[in-house]
Order: structure tokens, then sequence, then C-alpha cells
């Protein structure tokens, strides 16, 4: 069983495809995977018996001739993602007992394309963390452990549900939202691939918001392959999300040709930032390297306000956060703690509905669009955020695709960094300014840390040229050829 | 300009007014629920309206075009591009916690309103703005003894807020200001104006000062529902500020409410417990941007407005400012009165519409298409005033009789034998009966007295039941008595 939870989607596909699998014996290893991984915590629901009604489903299209892309991969749904009758709670204790009475158009997509659902993935409150620590359901373990230190470790976050259960083979992929490096922070620490695609590309609706202008929807696989095929699934356009870009949506997978003789690859200096550890400049180092030895050609590029990217980040996602999250007020749905007059009763509720980092993004959101700060905030932040938006329009007028180190550290140990908000938020330093640019970006695991924990590079693209994206990242994959396993899986 | 005298001198009020008008339109703002008036409570509520996890709005063009209908309307500049922003604050009616408005960059800007007053005369008043935005739902709060009910039917409809200048000076202003508006958006099709169902609401901005002074301090009276109370709360706002002012005392900035009940209104927040809405524009929707075209498109489709049609009534059928003014402030009646006016004497018909037929219609208190009276058989009756069938009086006796049965004029004049005599030779020796028998007013008249003629017709008139042509009548008695 173990065999088949270990397969790719590709894999999985193929083996489906011959009839040599089923989709219920598929879901049945996957069940008993998430089980078996419980001490990840990486599942807030998981739901067995709709995944092998789904999983029956399946083997009854497949067998009248009506495959789906996705047809039987069984997958992890972040929780963010509204689900029809499944409980949907963000990690957060105000939406507690909700269960939608709809479907988001992502998760619908999924479903649409045959995929099944094995459970709802742990996050951060809100989508707010880069560690998965503050979910109201308790921190996710990383599957991964340093050599020779058993302390449980942080897989990243927000998504870090996804990834664990990815990494951990739970799930053949999961989906994840990326709003400053949700996605491609915990792949990287997790060791597996996560796409961030360009904003527009999936449908928002439906998806419990963090941040408007920046949330993202994206796969969350073990191969870029995979990744490819899963977001042909996810991507469409909305009429319901006025975001939502109306463009058809590539085979992504026919993309990943292993050719990118003749491109052009940025390597931005000033993601060359202090206090970078030796081990992850030297995996940059390396990547360049592989590409240049695949044909393309490698240049220094220069996106100048790389530097104001995370303070812009951190005033733009807390500034929308704060109005989003008015309406979780005990009214309509979810927590409800009683007072005397409506004040109490918005002040109880929300006051033990969010948890510490949600209200820190609150205040620091209501704070910087308050009347006599919103110009020297709010307002300049925006404006920021043009001129790097900007700087990436200008590299892309000479370079195919940018470079990077995703993360600037390996996952570091669960309750670390808890104290130093400002520690936890440098994290996403490499992949805030493509979320604030839209711009997509994957990261793809590309070796090892001293300590033997995964570390991830990342390609950036032009808007709506993820099939460039993946084609790089193809080959950084191959080069990488990353075939360690979490520490979990031999346990 | 109407001064008040105080103690201490004349003050002069500053008027704006903030009119909330619901657009016209089969769905919401951002969704596609139902905006129907009067049905159950949270029956016409979306996932969008309800603010359910994950929704978000798609903008709706129907109330984009009402919107865009409504600023041409008003001779006012459409922006091509506005913007979506957020107002935020918690309430239980409003699901979001915040309501979608437009601020920095409203749809419309700068535009007129020219005011009819009741002396015939004209005056401008400025448009600062119209913006689209959200409506919230409604709390009900005396259901229950401790709790409130709300109903989120009318949470997201759209709403036009259109933002007067400070340009109006009296309460009859503000009343003629707010007439002409709901005149013009009902011309438009963009809004019912109908606000005793609240799809029409005013907040009044007021402020007194010494005429020819700078404006002084201002107050905000919120969501008054009908002309007459505007007019009342801007009186009795008006004398409390003077009151306050002629104390030596100062005029709080602060937002009041005025209760129809007593005519009054009271504090309900000052500037320092005023809302910090912390505007900011929408992520889920793109700035709106308007195609020239288009705007061009509804521009063609616009209807006569009443400014113009009151100039063609007055140029083109020679009517008087005032009744031009009445005549087309409601399209059904400028319609009724043109079919009146096809092809007769404009004047006459403007009489009998604005005379006989309203006094009618008011007192039987029946709406203009129920008449029993339509405009075609109204200029029937003219027809027969026209041609001398009947006269003007006997006419008045036809109308009741019609607005009675709902029959033609001709059908009763026959059957009542109410015909004119026309025939000189009957009149004649009518005439020469009543010379023969009242030698002592003959005797008057012929001394210089020409009043007497008067009470001759009275005579003919009496004679023939009225149905004596009365010019000849008038012609035959000269020419006799001559």
């Amino acid at each position: 069983m173990a065999a088949l939870a270990d397969l790719t989607i590709a894999g999985a596909r193929g083996l489906l495809g011959k009839g040599e699998v089923s989709a219920k014996e598929l879901t049945e290893a996957h069940i008993t995977a998430v089980e078996a991984a419980r001490p990840l915590n990486a599942f807030i629901t998981e739901t067995p018996e709709k995944a092998l009604e789904m999983a029956e489903a399946s083997d009854k299209r497949r067998a009248a001739g009506e495959a789906g892309l996705l047809e039987g991969l069984p997958i992890g749904m972040k929780d963010l993602f509204c689900t029809e009758g499944v409980l949907t709670t963000a990690g957060s204790h105000i939406l507690d007992g909700f269960h939608p009475t709809y479907e988001s158009t992502v998760s619908r997509n999924l479903w649409d394309a045959g995929a099944v659902l094995l459970g709802k993935t742990n996050l951060d409150e809100f989508a707010m963390g880069s560690s998965n620590m503050t979910s109201h359901y308790g921190g996710v373990e990383n599957p991964w452990r340093k050599s020779g230190d058993n302390r449980p470790l942080v897989p990243g976050g927000s998504s870090g549900g996804s990834a664990s259960a990815v990494a951990a083979r739970c799930a053949l992929g999961a989906t994840g939202t990326d709003t400053g490096g949700s996605i491609r922070q915990p792949a990287a620490f997790c060791g597996i691939v996560g796409m961030k695609p360009t904003y527009g590309r999936c449908s928002r609706w439906g998806i419990v918001a963090f941040a408007s202008s920046l949330d993202q929807a994206g796969p969350m696989t073990r191969t870029v392959r995979d990744s490819a095929i899963m977001l042909r699934a996810m991507a469409s356009y909305d009429p319901k999300d006025s975001t939502s870009v109306d463009r058809p949506v590539p085979d992504y997978e026919a993309a990943i040709t292993g050719d990118i003789r003749g491109m052009k690859i940025g390597i931005p200096k000033e993601y060359r930032i202090d206090a970078m550890p030796e081990e992850i400049d030297a995996l940059w180092q390396q990547g360049i390297q592989w590409l240049e030895a695949a044909g393309a050609e490698t240049v220094e590029i220069s996106l100048p306000h790389t530097h104001y990217a995370l303070p812009t980040y951190y005033i733009v996602a807390p500034a929308e956060a704060s109005s989003n999250l008015a309406r979780y007020d005990g009214v309509r749905y979810g927590l409800r703690e009683p007072g005397e007059s409506l004040d109490e009763m918005y002040e109880a509720t929300r006051g033990k509905g969010f948890g510490a980092e949600v209200k820190r993004r609150v205040l620091i959101g209501t704070y910087v669009l308050s009347a006599g700060y919103y110009d020297a905030y709010y307002n300049k932040a925006r404006k920021v955020r043009s001129l790097i938006a900007r700087d990436f329009a200008k590299a892309y007028e000479t370079v195919d695709a940018i470079l990077a180190p995703t993360a600037p550290s390996p996952a570091f140990g669960m309750g670390d960094k808890m104290d130093d908000p400002i520690a936890m938020y440098l994290n996403d330093v490499f992949t805030v300014p493509a979320s604030l640019a839209g711009l997509p970006g994957i990261s793809v695991p590309a070796g090892l840390s001293q300590d033997g924990l995964p570390l991830g590079l990342q390609i950036l693209g032009r808007a709506f040229d993820e099939e460039t994206v993946y084609r790089v990242a193809g080959v950084l994959e191959e080069a990488a050829a990353f075939e360690a396993k979490p520490t979990f899986l031999a346990a | 300009m109407a001064l008040i005298e105080g103690k201490t001198g004349a003050w002069e009020m500053v008027i704006g007014l903030e009119v909330h008008a619901q657009v016209i339109s089969k769905a919401k703002l951002f969704s596609g629920a139902s905006t129907a008036f009067g049905a159950e409570p949270n029956s016409q509520v979306s996932l969008v309206d309800a603010a359910m996890p994950g929704m978000l709005p798609v903008l709706n063009r129907h109330s984009v075009e009402q919107a865009v209908r409504t600023g041409l309307g008003l001779n006012a500049k459409i922006n091509l591009t506005s913007v979506f922003e957020r107002k935020n604050y918690f309430y239980a009616d409003l699901p979001q916690g915040y309501q979608i408005s437009q601020y920095l960059h409203p749809i419309v800007g700068e535009g007129t309103i020219i005011l009819d007053l009741e002396d015939g005369e004209t005056r401008e008043v400025g448009i600062e703005r119209l913006h689209l935005e959200q409506d919230a739902g409604k709390s009900i709060h005396d259901q229950h003894p401790s709790q409130s009910y709300i109903d989120l039917n009318r949470s997201g409809v759209t709403l036009m807020e259109i933002v007067s200048k400070p340009d109006m000076r009296s309460a009859e202003e503000a009343g003629a200001y707010l007439r002409k508006l709901r005149t013009i958006l009902r011309y438009l099709g963009t809004c019912d104006g109908n606000m005793d169902e609240g799809s029409m609401r005013a907040d009044v901005n007021l402020s007194m000062r010494r005429p020819g002074e700078p404006f002084g301090t201002r107050t905000e009276t919120k969501n008054v529902n009908s002309i007459r109370f505007v007019q009342q709360a801007i009186e009795a706002e008006a004398r409390r500020q003077v009151e306050v002012l002629e104390e030596g005392g100062e005029i709080v900035q602060e937002t009041r409410l005025f209760d129809g009940m007593t005519g009054k209104s009271r504090s309900m927040r000052s500037k320092e417990e005023a809302h910090d809405y912390r505007y900011f524009p929408d992520p889920d929707l793109l700035p709106l941007e308007l195609d020239p075209a288009w705007i061009e498109e509804i521009k063609a489709s616009l209807p006569e407005l009443p400014d113009a049609k009151k100039s063609r009534f007055m140029s083109g059928f020679g009517l008087p400012a005032y009744d031009a003014g009445v005549l087309v402030a409601d399209r059904e009646i400028a319609a009724f009165f043109e079919t009146v006016a096809e092809g007769r004497d404009p004047k006459l018909a403007a009489n009998w519409v604005t005379g006989e037929f309203f006094g009618a219609l008011n007192k039987s208190g029946i709406e203009l298409a129920d008449t029993p009276v339509d405009a075609k058989k109204l200029g029937g009756l003219l027809d027969l005033i026209a041609d001398g069938t009947i006269s003007g009086r006997i006419a008045k006796e036809v109308f009741e009789a019609m607005w009675e049965s709902g029959e033609d004029a001709s059908a009763i004049v026959e059957a009542k034998g109410l015909k004119q005599i026309s025939d000189s030779s009957e009149i004649e020796g009518l005439v020469d009966d009543i010379i023969a028998n009242n030698p002592k007013q003959v005797e008057q008249f012929k001394g210089g007295n020409e009043k007497v003629l008067g009470w001759f017709v009275g005579q003919v008139m009496k004679a023939t039941q009225g149905k004596a042509n009365p010019g000849l009548v008038n012609q035959v008695l000269r020419q006799k008595l001559g």
C-alpha cells in the first residue's frame, strides 16, 4: 500500500489509465497514510468516507470513458477553500462549526477533473504565518528532522499542512494559497514543489480571503510535472471573481520539454542579502551552474526596490486583512460569544475567536489605514508596490525567467521565532516581491542543508507565462535530482 | 433668499443636501439577488450580500448605466475612471464590516439642477458629485425585549449618493431641490423617488451665517425621509443654531438625528466620536473604466428632460412659466397634456389640465393611469368648446358628468341636450322679448350704464339654461340695444 502512496500524480495517472489500480485502491492507500501521519497534525478534518465515495464515483466515470484530468487522484485541500458540507475553518476558532453551502471555484474545478478529497489540511490562522504555528488547531510538524537532532521542525506556512501531507506521502498533491510566499516557502521547507501562479490565474471565489490583492491558489506536489498537471485543473477564468483573468489555460505539462537552450535567466543581485547563510548562497550558485549547463544564459539583473518589498507587504497585506476579517463578527456564522450589547458581543467574539498573530495583523492593518497615517503607510506602500512591479517588468524585457532562493533558511524548530515577529516575517523576504508584482513563481527542492534539511530554489516568470516557469523548473528539478525522503517515512 | 431675523440681526441659512437614491434595478449592486420592495425578511439575500467567507462582489452593469444616465440628466461630468472603495465600520446590519462605496474617484462629477420656485422664478443649484454605493441591511429593534432582528434584503442594494453644493438658502429651496431631483430621476427611470418606501432619503447639511460672511460650522441631520420632514428639520435646526449663536455659543460640528414625530433633532455623534472609515480601494474590484462610446449611447437614449420640456411648452405652446413648470413636474402628466393639446389651443388645454382635471384628480385621489377621463376624452370635450357646440361653462358640467360616467363628451351633450344655442334668430327672438319686458334696464343702458349689459346676458342665459352662445348673445344684445 505504501508503494501506492509513493506514486507521483503522473505515475498514478498512468496506472489508473492502464487499469492496474483503481481509484478506490489508490484512495484507500492514502486514507491509511493519512491515518498513519496523524502525529504530523497535517489535517484539520479528514474525510475518508467522502474520499471513498468520490473514488468509487471516479472509477465509474473512468469505466464509462469519462476520465478527467485528475481522475481518481486523492488530494488534500487547504482548509482555506470553502468545501460544500465539509467543515471549513481557515485554521481559526472564529469559524467554529462553519459548513459552507457552496464549493470554491478551485475545489469545484478539481472535483470536476475527477480528484478525490482526502481532507482539509492545516494552515496558519487565516493563512497568516510562515510556520503553521498560528493555527487554532495546533502546529503542523514537518516530516523532516535535522540529522542527529530529533526536535520537531515547522513545515513553513501558511500552507504547512498541505506541504507536510504531500511530503509525508499522505496525498498525491494538495492545494495551497500564496499571499506572500505561503505556497513556496513551505514547499521549500518540506522538500516538495510549490507553484504560485500569476494573480488572476486561479479564481479566488470561495477561498477565505486574507489579502485580496495578493491571494492566489496553486498546487503543491512532489514533482514539477505533477504541479503542471494539477494547475491545469485548478486554473480557470471565473466571472464570479472580478480579478480573475479571461485567457485560455494552456497544457502546462506540454511546456516541460527539458530544453532551455538560449533562454536568459536573470540573477537578481539585490537578493544577495546580508546574513544569507552560506549554504543557501552555495545552492543558488549551484542552480546557476545547472541552468547554464543546460544551455541557458544567466545574467545579473537589478530589481532595485527589492529592499522595500517586505515592509510594503507587511503594510498592504494587513491593511486588506483588517477589512477582510471584519465580517467575522459573530452575527451570522461561526463563533459567537455573548455580550450585553452589540459592541460587547463583537469584542468578546473577536477577542476569543482570533489568535495573537491575526490580532496583530488586524491592528497593524487598522493602523496603516487610519486617518493621518494612510498617506505615510498604506498609500506609500501602494506606490512602492507599483515600483516593485515595474522592476520586474523591466527585468523581463531582457530575461525570460529569474532564479533565486525560496527562503533564507531551512525549516526551523517548532516554537522558534514565535516571540520575534520580525524574524518570522523575514522568512518571506525572497517570496514577497513576486507576490506584490502578481507574478508566477515555483519552488523546486534543490538540495539539502548541512543538517540534512531540504532547501528550495525558485523560478519566477512573466505574468501568465507559467509555461516558461515550468520549463525552467523542469530542468532545475532534473539537474538537482532531489531524491532524499523525509525522516518521518523512515521511522 | 429667506433671512431669519434674530435678536441680534439677520441670519442666512446655508444648506447642502446629500440624497441617497435607490437605483431602479432588478439585481443588487454586486450580487444577483432581487431588490423588490416588501418581501419576507431575509428572502432576497445572496451569499455575497450575507458576506459569507470567500464571497466576492461582481459589479452590476445595469447599476452603472443607471448612474451614468442620472449623471447625464444632471448635466454632470461622467468620469471615465472611477474607483470602488471600502468604507469600514462595524454594525450588525452591515455583514461585510464595510460598505463598498466610491470616495476619491466617484463615477459622476460636477453638474447642476435648476430649481423651479413658487413664483415661477428659477435658481441654479450645483451638484458636487454622484457616486455608487451599497445599501446596508435593516435592524429591527422592537420585536424582542433584549435582542434585535436583522433583515438583509436591502443589504447590497444599489444606491446613488447625490451630493449638492451648499447652494440653497431656505427650506423652500431645499424642498424645490428635492422635488426637482425626484422629477429628473423619475423621468430618467433611475429611481422611483418613493420616499415613504425609503428609496429616496436625504441628509441635510446646514450652517448659519450673517449675510455676505464666510460659511459657519455645519451640522448634518441624517436620514430624513420626506420633503416635509426635510423642510421641518431645516427650520428647526436653523432656529436651534441661531439660538446657540445669539447666546454667544458655538455650533458643534456633529451628526444629528431628526424625529418626524416630535419635529426635533438630537445629537447622534460629535466630530470627535465620528467614525474613522479607513477608506481604501476595494482590492476585490478593478477600477471601473467606462467606454466613451457607451456613454454616448446612453446619452442618445435619454428622454426629453423636464427643463427642456418646460422651455418647449413655453416657447412652442406659449404657456406661462408657472403652468409649464407644473405640467412637466410629472412625466406622465406632461405626456397627458401633450395629447390633450395636440391640434388644439394649448392654453385652453393647459387651463383645463391644471384646472378642472387636476381638481378632480386630487379630489378623487386616483392615479393618472386610472382616471375615467383620459386625454383623448378630455380633448373631445375641448373640441366641443372650440367648435361652439358648448360654452366653457357648460363644459364644466359636461366634465363632471364625464368623470362620473366615463362617457364621451359628445354623448353626454347629446343625451342631456346641452348643445349651445348658436341659432341667431332664436336668440334674437329671446332678446326682443327681454328688451320689451324690461324698459327700465334699457333706459339705464342707453344712459351709459354699460354694466347692465351683463344683466341682459344673464337673462338670456337664464332663459336658455346657460346654453346660449355667450358671444352671440353679446353681439345680438349690442345690436338691438345699440
